[in-house]
């Protein structure tokens, strides 16, 4: 009786310690994309010209990706937002100088950057958030679990939570695109349903030329043309995360 | 052993229905939560983690410190420990599973929380938290729980329960540094992006661990009669006292990096919780409060003859256990958030719901605390007696 206890417990033991760790090494696989930062296919980037963007035209943008993504308006710090317009120094702390005289008041666009090597990525414990292999760094609010880690995660602050349920807050509502629930995170997705339609995103469409768009890899494209032509900068380019965002100065 | 659980006192029956009217009020809010969302917490864009995450920062430390008592007992045979041993350990079970708790209450989408074992992601720190912290909730409940049968029976462990006993150790100080790394590995927080962070939480752990630990001893003893020791206690207080020097000389070791390196991004969080940023200064005094309560501990911790005054001993551990308190369960998110990473200031401060749901949670943690330890005390007196 009692050597066939501890033969029991023994096991038990063992099987129920080897279950909290089991399930990472049936299972382990990554979720980063790979190819699309690598020279090969295709990989999505963005070039924002900063000169011709005015405050008329970055309403506009926003106003067309919030729209047609069914991005709730919420008057809190609880509120969500894909692509906005803030000032340079914020957008790009430490590179403004007090002598740069016009720059440190004008505005430009933010959004996320699509990184290369994104940090949400890899911080997302149920791979909501992942990478497609044309770099898109996309979201499943199916799966998202509502942790906002990927939040702490992204130095850009370009993700938003929905605290509370966004179909509150909508207006109007664009039935060819989901509405969240409450408790995911949600963030711009480079247009990738436009994308699929071969069209461009919204808000490059509506910044009517100030915005360049197009793969990073085809040395032919708009955007490899543009970035050959101007100087451009990316944010926070110190931190290793391969934005593809590109500001145009 | 659980039988021992249903027989007590009324003061115990009291404390229990107290916990459980507490446990009802916070469970109340956090219906309110699954209703509204996270909407009804303080917490924002911005500061996307608060409370909740920072009581389950500060508590991962009260589970880890079990293992102060672990090592000398077990590696140095030092016996004075065998007394009190079992209270770290059930400690550690109450602790790890508030921890537990507080993380599904954070989540925006509880009902999903499996997906981190469906869809299991090595690359996520998250993901490891979770596999060290079941692993150390199921090792304490396993050796607690074995040992004590052991001592109920007056026999010596079974000797297939050693190994557990060693990984217990190193599992211990992996809570703590698999927590640290939830924060340490994120680019653009400027607070968290130091080496130290994981080193900090233990030496923070290791001294408020203890030093609650050393105040639920003499709760046990004026409660219920049974002592848990002179030497235990002093001991445990020895610990304390060192490991609260270390917290604050790794806190020291911090502000020197950031402040003669100047680098904005890692000053301005130490600027805006010690002195207040563009006007911004909610957590100044706490953070302050922090730092003094630390610095007195030593003070009177250091002085042999204080520690051996049992009220003395029991204020410095109230200190301590403040000291830490403030500096990870209020500080470290917040400061790690606040100056987000476009500078901007949003700040956070919990809601009323939000500290509901936090003392419910708390009050949970007190309840498995205080049928493991009726337990544990059951145990110890039939023996002694």
């Amino acid at each position: 009786m009692k050597s066939s206890r501890r033969k029991f417990l023994q096991i038990a033991g063992l099987s129920a310690l080897g279950w909290s760790i089991c399930p990472s090494l049936l299972q382990a696989s990554g979720h980063g994309g790979g190819e699309g930062g690598n020279g090969q296919g295709v990989r999505w980037a963005m070039a924002i010209d900063t000169r011709k963007l005015d405050d008329k035209l970055m309403e506009e943008c926003v106003h067309a990706c919030h729209s047609i993504h069914n991005v709730p308006k919420i008057n809190s710090k609880q509120n969500i937002k894909w692509i906005w317009s803030a000032p340079f120094e914020k957008l790009f702390p430490g590179q403004m100088h007090k002598f740069l005289k016009e720059v440190p008041e004008e505005h430009t666009l933010a959004l996320c950057n699509h990184c290369g090597n994104p940090s949400c990525v890899r911080v997302c414990p149920t791979k909501a958030t992942f990478k497609r292999p044309d770099g898109i760094v996309m979201m499943d609010f199916h799966r998202c679990i509502g942790c906002r880690y990927c939040m702490a995660a992204c130095p850009y602050g370009s993700r938003s939570f929905n605290f509370a349920d966004p179909r509150r807050f909508l207006k109007e509502q664009n039935p060819d695109f989901p509405t969240r629930t409450k408790g995911v995170v949600e963030k711009c997705t480079f247009c990738a349903e436009r994308l699929d339609e071969g069209k461009r995103p919204a808000c490059v469409e509506a910044a009517k030329g100030a915005i360049y768009f197009g793969d990073l890899n085809d040395p032919h494209s708009e955007v490899r043309q543009v970035l050959k032509e101007r100087y451009s900068i990316r944010r926070k380019p110190g931190l290793g995360t391969d934005p593809s965002v590109y500001y145009l100065i | 052993m659980l039988e021992k659980a249903i027989k007590g006192s009324k003061i115990y029956w009291g404390w229990l229905g107290l916990l459980l009217a507490i446990i009802g009020v916070g469970f109340g809010a956090y219906m309110v939560q699954l209703n509204q969302g996270l909407s009804i917490t303080g917490m924002s864009r911005d500061v996307s983690w608060g409370f909740y995450i920072a009581q389950f920062t500060f508590l991962v430390g009260v589970a880890a410190s079990a293992v102060m008592m672990v090592i000398p007992k077990y590696l140095h045979h030092y016996q004075a420990f065998g007394r009190v041993l079992i209270l770290g350990e059930f400690l550690a079970v109450a602790a790890v599973s508030m921890c537990l708790l507080f993380i599904v209450v954070d989540l925006g989408q509880p009902q999903r929380l499996f997906n981190v074992l469906l869809h299991p992601t090595p690359n996520s720190i998250l993901f490891w938290d979770m596999v060290v912290l079941n692993g150390y909730l199921f090792l304490n409940i396993l050796i607690g729980w074995v040992t004590l049968q052991a001592e109920r029976k007056q026999v010596p462990p079974p000797s297939w329960i050693k190994p557990f006993i060693y990984l217990s150790i190193p599992w211990a100080v992996s809570i703590h540094t698999v927590t640290a790394f939830l924060y340490c590995g994120l680019p653009g927080r400027g607070f968290w992006l130091t080496a130290i962070l994981a080193p900090r939480f233990l030496a923070s752990a290791f001294a408020s661990g203890p030093a609650f630990l050393i105040l639920l001893c003499y709760i046990v003893k004026i409660f219920t009669k049974w002592d848990p020791g002179k030497e235990a206690i002093q001991s445990l207080a020895k610990i304390v006292t060192y490991a609260i020097i270390t917290n604050l000389f790794f806190l020291g070791l911090e502000v020197f990096t950031v402040g003669y390196s100047q680098i904005p991004d890692h000053l301005l969080h130490f600027k805006y919780l010690f002195f207040g940023l563009h006007g911004y200064s909610t957590y100044v005094p706490w953070m302050w409060a922090s730092v003094i309560a630390g610095l007195a501990a030593v003070a009177i911790l250091l002085n042999p003859k204080n520690r051996q005054a049992d009220n003395v001993l029991a204020f410095a551990c109230v200190l301590v256990f403040l000291s830490c308190w403030i500096d990870k369960g209020l500080g470290m998110i917040s400061g790690g958030f606040v100056p987000n990473p476009l500078e901007e200031i949003t700040e956070y401060i919990p809601t009323k719901l939000e500290l509901m749901v936090t003392l419910g949670v708390y009050a949970a943690g007190f309840f498995i605390l205080t049928i493991l330890y009726k337990v544990a005390v059951g145990v110890k007196k039939e023996v002694d007696a």
